[in-house]
């Protein structure tokens, strides 16, 4: 026995509302931020990922109103991403209790940001968030929500980011996120095997099973979810289980 | 009074709203003064990101002799990097550290079955009894985030191990010291527990 695989429901904020969108669009409410932390957190859960999905400047300050609201009750890890620019954006973040930040687009738009608030802050608490298609016979890097292509294969990105100074890697197909149909396996375990920091996989799972497959098959070690929790089709506690029948060490 | 040092590394929010939480009616203070850390009844020495800068804005901000006497003469919780600082040297910058407690920091082996950092919940398991264990099972997991890890000279220090790739030392007790590698603020009801159990203990 030894380091347990992380399950982490992940609550896509927008306004200061949750909400769930399929392939990033058409947006439903799925509640109050801190009510569902707290319900998740007596599920179980082992970390809680936070990302401000339109990350505007008002926005901005009602994800720090969260964090500071959901930290201060929540004794779990809290990473946060969504508009992330400078150091100042993380350490402003941290200061209201987030433990991690999670970097996307302006990592790709500024790779030297990663470097930067890693050397500051620690890798530790830096997470570089890959939002991945595939095109052709690899995987490509995207932004947006998947809509702007970016030229990068997602390996090389990979790699880079981890040279750069990132502690975790949040890998998102946007081949599967919203469908329900499971991770892209292929893409995990390709990612997982290129780096030596932790992958969390995310996009695509509607079934318990997928969970499983995502750490046994994708080598993950961290998975993410949200609407399966969001909806009550399946709880953290019930997804633990499943897990733990199924030869994943877990913490129960 | 509590006194949970800022040396400038590190999110030490945590730390505090951990203490707010389960002793709202105890004071507790994220503070470098050296004249309130003295004066403090128990020291919170935290710690996150890389030894060398570590070290180096706690001498920036004359903290070291305070953390030194602390560490001889009250309740002492060192976490994460602060259990680390308290050994002769790290791997990490190959940097000196307080030297407190006799041993070395070493850096985990990256394999492709061992991601680096070591990062999530792990069991650990206590080698002897304390008082800051009271009410944790032994095995109970807790959450860690860390690439380094401590070797003690004296193995009766150690109190609490855990398995990453091999055993490795997770937290040890001497005198009035308790240090642990993981983050008892971040490990849910057992992490409350151990940080409670902090707050009672008596030399």
């Amino acid at each position: 026995m030894g380091l347990a695989k992380r399950i982490i429901p992940c609550l896509d904020v927008n306004a200061g509302r949750v909400v769930k969108g399929i392939n990033f669009v058409s947006l439903k409410d799925a509640g109050d931020p801190v009510e569902i932390a707290r319900k998740y957190d007596e599920e179980g859960a082992d970390e809680l990922t936070f990302l401000d999905i339109t990350a505007s400047s008002d926005n901005r300050d009602l994800i720090l109103e969260i964090i500071e609201s959901v930290a201060k009750e929540i004794f779990i890890p809290l990473t946060v991403g969504g508009g992330v620019r400078s150091p100042d954006d993380v350490r402003r973040l941290l200061n209201v209790g987030a433990d991690k930040v999670s970097i996307n687009t302006s990592a790709i738009l500024n790779p030297n940001l990663v470097a930067e608030a890693s050397s500051r802050f620690g890798s530790q608490c830096i997470v570089v968030a890959i939002d991945a298609k595939k095109v052709g016979d690899h995987w490509e890097v995207f932004t947006h929500g998947g809509r702007n292509p970016t030229g990068l294969d997602a390996v090389e990105w990979a790699k880079k980011m981890v040279k750069l100074g990132a502690g975790e890697l949040l890998l998102t197909s946007m081949d599967r996120d919203g469908t329900k149909i499971g991770f892209d396996i292929a893409l995990t375990k390709l990612i997982s095997e290129a780096v030596e920091v932790p992958i969390i996989a995310s996009g695509g799972v509607g079934s318990l099973q997928h969970l499983v497959d995502g750490v046994l098959l994708g080598g993950a070690d961290a998975v993410l979810a949200a609407s399966i929790f969001h909806y009550g089709e399946y709880t953290i506690r019930e997804a633990k289980e499943f897990m733990t029948n199924n030869n994943v060490e877990i913490r129960l | 009074m509590i006194a949970i040092i800022d040396y400038g590394m590190g999110n030490l929010k945590s730390v505090h709203n951990a203490f707010k939480f389960i002793a709202p009616q105890t004071e507790s203070i994220v503070t470098s003064d050296p004249g309130v850390i003295s004066k403090a009844d128990r020291v919170i020495f935290p710690g996150q990101g890389a030894m060398p800068d570590c070290i180096r804005e706690l001498d920036n901000r004359g903290l070291r002799k305070v953390v030194i006497e602390s560490a001889m003469n009250k309740p002492f919780l060192g976490i994460c990097i602060g259990l680390q600082m308290l050994f002769e040297k790290s791997e990490e910058g190959d940097v000196e550290g307080l030297g407190i407690l006799e041993g070395n920091v070493n850096r985990f082996k990256s394999s492709k079955n061992l991601k680096i950092p070591h990062m999530g919940w792990n069991e650990v398991e206590q080698n002897s009894p304390h008082p800051i264990w009271s009410n944790i099972e032994s095995n109970e997991r807790f959450y860690f985030v860390h690439s380094y890890y401590v070797k003690e000279s004296d193995s009766s220090i150690k109190t609490g191990s855990a398995n990453y790739g091999n055993t490795f030392t997770a937290a040890v007790a001497y005198k009035n010291i308790f240090a642990v590698q993981f983050h008892p603020e971040k490990s849910a009801e057992s992490g409350l527990q151990l940080l409670k159990n902090f707050i009672s203990w008596t030399l």
